[in-house]
């Protein structure tokens, strides 16, 4: 029981260890990548970003009509329903936006990366590029993983953005709340500081979705199990990770 | 060659999307300040209690934004909150009596300063002292005393 208890902190802790030695060999290899080649991390940016545009602005606009339902529902208790864009535009900016774009990037572009990397692990293709001496981390996963990094905080700004459209389609077009109350409260009460904490996220969260899709890739186990364990445990991880760091850049934050 | 073009105006087509909805977050959603001088002058008030009073908190005259304050300190020899504030360079003809007093925006809102101008013809310039203020009214203090009178006048009866 103990030990089994050790086994599994062990293999956590050296699993830990080799994906932040992983993360140091892929920052190393960034600007030479970024620099060199350009093109790839262009076509990556399009596979992460452009095509992801979809999910992300209808889920946005549909978050976006929600909180302006439930936002009016509640504020109007109050007799304060003016006050629904100053809760929406908070919700969205630095919550919201970020965190469902992660996780939303985890599932459509994630996955896509994972599966990529992993089959190309099974079919042998990462063996072949080394044979040829292309090193496969400066080839493949390097690319895909600045491709994340970069779609992140776009996708989360165009998030935000389709989100407070819903949220003002649903509370002044439907539920008549004065549009100069909707939109000036929300601008007195908003600082820029807080849009930049929404953006800090979603790059901190970009790097972590990121680098869980191409370190989950490269490691999977070269079988058609193993790459669909390997995606699975993406979005998983993901999940977790970006919802504790998301804890934790809120109360650093707060704080500061 | 064909499948690069698209490839390219794709992602030309999200950055700019992604660019611009972020550009349209920080100016459309955050407010800015109202008052945003280049010329400015620092003038001093002191406040028995400043209550809830915060640094950039604006300060206005009629209802306008003409400056911000900028530092609240605690005195300790004269005990009580010295405030310094700039004021727009551009109203240079607030007379020196002018009386300053902490308001609050609404019921609940934030509180910034108010001057109601006096009649002096010596105007406020950079270093100078606002020597009428009347401090925060502190809405504890006020149900504190208005629980006193009610008990006060429950025992006349």
């Amino acid at each position: 029981m103990l030990r089994d208890l050790y086994i599994t902190l062990r293999y956590f802790v050296t699993t830990f260890g080799a994906m932040t030695i992983f993360l140091f060999e892929l920052l190393r290899h960034t600007p030479r990548v970024f620099f060199k080649r350009f093109n790839l991390v262009v076509g990556q940016v399009y596979n992460a970003g452009a095509l992801s545009l979809v999910i992300i602005m209808v889920s946005g606009l549909f978050v976006g009509g929600v909180l302006g339902l439930q936002g009016y529902d509640n504020l109007q208790r109050f007799n304060a329903e003016d006050a629904v864009g100053t809760f929406a535009g908070f919700a969205l900016v630095k919550e919201l936006g970020p965190v469902i774009t992660a996780l939303l990037f985890a599932g459509r572009a994630g996955t896509a990366l994972a599966s990529e990397i992993g089959l190309m692990k099974a079919t042998d293709q990462l063996s072949a590029m080394e044979m040829m001496a292309v090193n496969p981390v400066t080839r493949v996963v390097v690319p895909r993983f600045i491709g994340g990094v970069i779609a992140m905080p776009l996708l989360a700004g165009v998030f935000s953005a389709v989100g407070l459209l819903g949220a003002h389609l649903v509370g002044v077009t439907l539920l008549q709340v004065d549009v100069g109350a909707f939109w000036q409260q929300m601008q007195q009460t908003l600082e820029v500081k807080d849009v930049v904490e929404g953006i800090f996220k979603s790059f901190v969260f970009g790097m972590i979705a990121s680098l869980m899709a191409v370190w989950e890739g490269y490691n999977a186990i070269p079988t058609a199990e193993g790459v669909g364990r390997a995606t699975t445990r993406t979005v998983v991880i993901t999940a977790i990770a970006v919802l504790i760091s998301d804890f934790m850049i809120t109360a650093a934050f707060l704080k500061g | 060659m064909r499948q690069t073009r698209t490839v390219e105006l794709g992602t030309g087509l999200f950055a700019l999307l992604g660019i611009g909805a972020l550009f349209f977050l920080v100016t459309q959603t955050t407010g800015g300040d109202d008052f945003n001088a280049s010329e400015v002058y620092e003038v001093e008030a002191r406040f028995q209690n400043v209550g809830s009073l915060k640094a950039r908190a604006p300060v206005a005259m009629a209802g306008v934004t003409i400056g911000r304050v900028t530092n609240i300190e605690f005195d300790p020899i004269m005990l009580d909150a010295v405030v310094t504030m700039v004021i727009d360079e551009a109203y240079d003809q607030i007379p020196e009596d002018s009386d300053a007093s902490i308001l609050t925006a609404g019921l609940l809102g934030s509180q910034y300063i108010g001057l109601q101008a006096g009649g002096s013809d010596i105007y406020l310039e950079e270093g100078s002292e606002i020597l009428f203020t009347q401090s925060a009214i502190v809405l504890e203090n006020l149900i504190g005393k208005f629980l006193v009178n009610a008990g006060g006048s429950d025992s006349e009866d």
